[in-house]
């Protein structure tokens, strides 16, 4: 067993997020000290040194998927904990709450074609300069599995070719494997700052052999060392 | 005073659901071209003065009831 120490990474939970006893037990095996943190907090636990969005259907996606659950308190926390530079991962409605609140570009829209999906999808990794990614390398593939209905990332040309040209399109489902429609096959997205990552695909339910892909695993892996090396810069 | 807002894709924003709509119709036997489909929303405001109402609702637009990415809106003052 590893020593080192296991750093703080809150998981969030909103009425209707469901992925988050997932995010919590494979952050405990990748490391972390995980703990969910409801959504009416003000604030964070005073030692977070990371942060989750997990999966699910937050506020029964009301008006569109996010929407509402960027006004809830505990976001107005993680918005700060973000913008100070902490590593914020979203994952699918955590992506989709993340380009509501602003701190990812972007928006997620109703899949092409209207079906929800759900199944393993080969994701080629963009970029590995994000902590969020330092396990990875670029160009390698991933499979992890996606599950939903309103993946599709949406860009005008105008974004697009901004986010290419700052390197901040992280993650692309491979040619051919797009499950949602999104524009440039894109998967996942980073902030500028690379501190912030939003995918669609889970990579809570890839990380153990027996559900088949550990490739998840690289992914919540970079964070629980973002968050670790986050600690130990602040001490 | 009441208003309402319409919340509509985009144009040239893909709108599945309106194609899923216009192919439906299509199924029925109506001669239709394209089809979108938005959202309405109905605001009861605590304001009567139509210049302060047709503010509040632009912010509303703005912050909440709609994305600018990929939607745009009307705003229809109505009602006491």
């Amino acid at each position: 067993m590893s020593t080192a120490p296991r750093p703080l990474v809150a998981v969030v939970v909103f009425p209707g997020s469901n992925d988050d006893r997932d995010a919590q037990l494979a952050l405990a095996r990748l490391g972390a000290d995980a703990r969910r943190v409801w959504h009416t907090e003000h604030e964070l636990p005073s030692d977070t040194a990371g942060v989750v969005l997990p999966g699910g259907f937050s506020y029964g996606d009301y008006l569109r998927c996010g929407a509402i659950a960027r006004f809830s308190p505990v976001l107005q926390a993680v918005v700060a904990f973000a913008r100070a530079g902490g590593p914020v991962l979203g994952i699918c409605n955590g992506f989709q709450i993340l380009t509501e609140a602003g701190l990812l570009p972007g928006v997620l829209r109703p899949n092409e074609s209207l079906s929800f999906v759900c199944r393993d999808v080969p994701v080629v990794v963009e970029t590995a300069d994000s902590p969020l990614l330092a396990r990875c390398v670029p160009r390698q593939s991933l499979t992890i599995p996606v599950k939903h209905g309103e993946g599709c990332w949406f860009g005008d040309d105008g974004l697009v070719a901004e986010l290419e040209a700052n390197g901040q399109i992280a993650l692309r489902y491979a040619p051919g494997a797009n499950p949602n429609g999104s524009v440039g096959d894109v998967a996942g997205v980073v902030n500028a700052d690379g501190n912030v990552l939003g995918l669609m695909p889970h990579p809570e339910h890839a990380v153990d052999p027996l559900l088949g892909s550990v490739d998840g695993a690289l992914i919540l892996g970079s964070l629980v060392d973002a968050a670790r090396l986050s600690v130990a810069a602040s001490v | 005073m009441r208003a309402t807002v319409l919340v509509r894709p985009k144009p040239g924003i893909l709108d599945p659901q309106g194609q899923a709509v216009s192919s439906s119709l299509r199924h029925l036997g109506f001669d239709v071209g394209e089809t979108r489909v938005g959202k309405v929303v109905d605001v009861e405001l605590g304001t009567n003065d139509p210049a302060e109402a047709r503010t509040q609702l632009e912010s509303m637009c703005a912050q909440l009831l709609a994305n600018p990415l990929i939607e745009g809106y009307t705003i229809e003052l109505g009602g006491e």
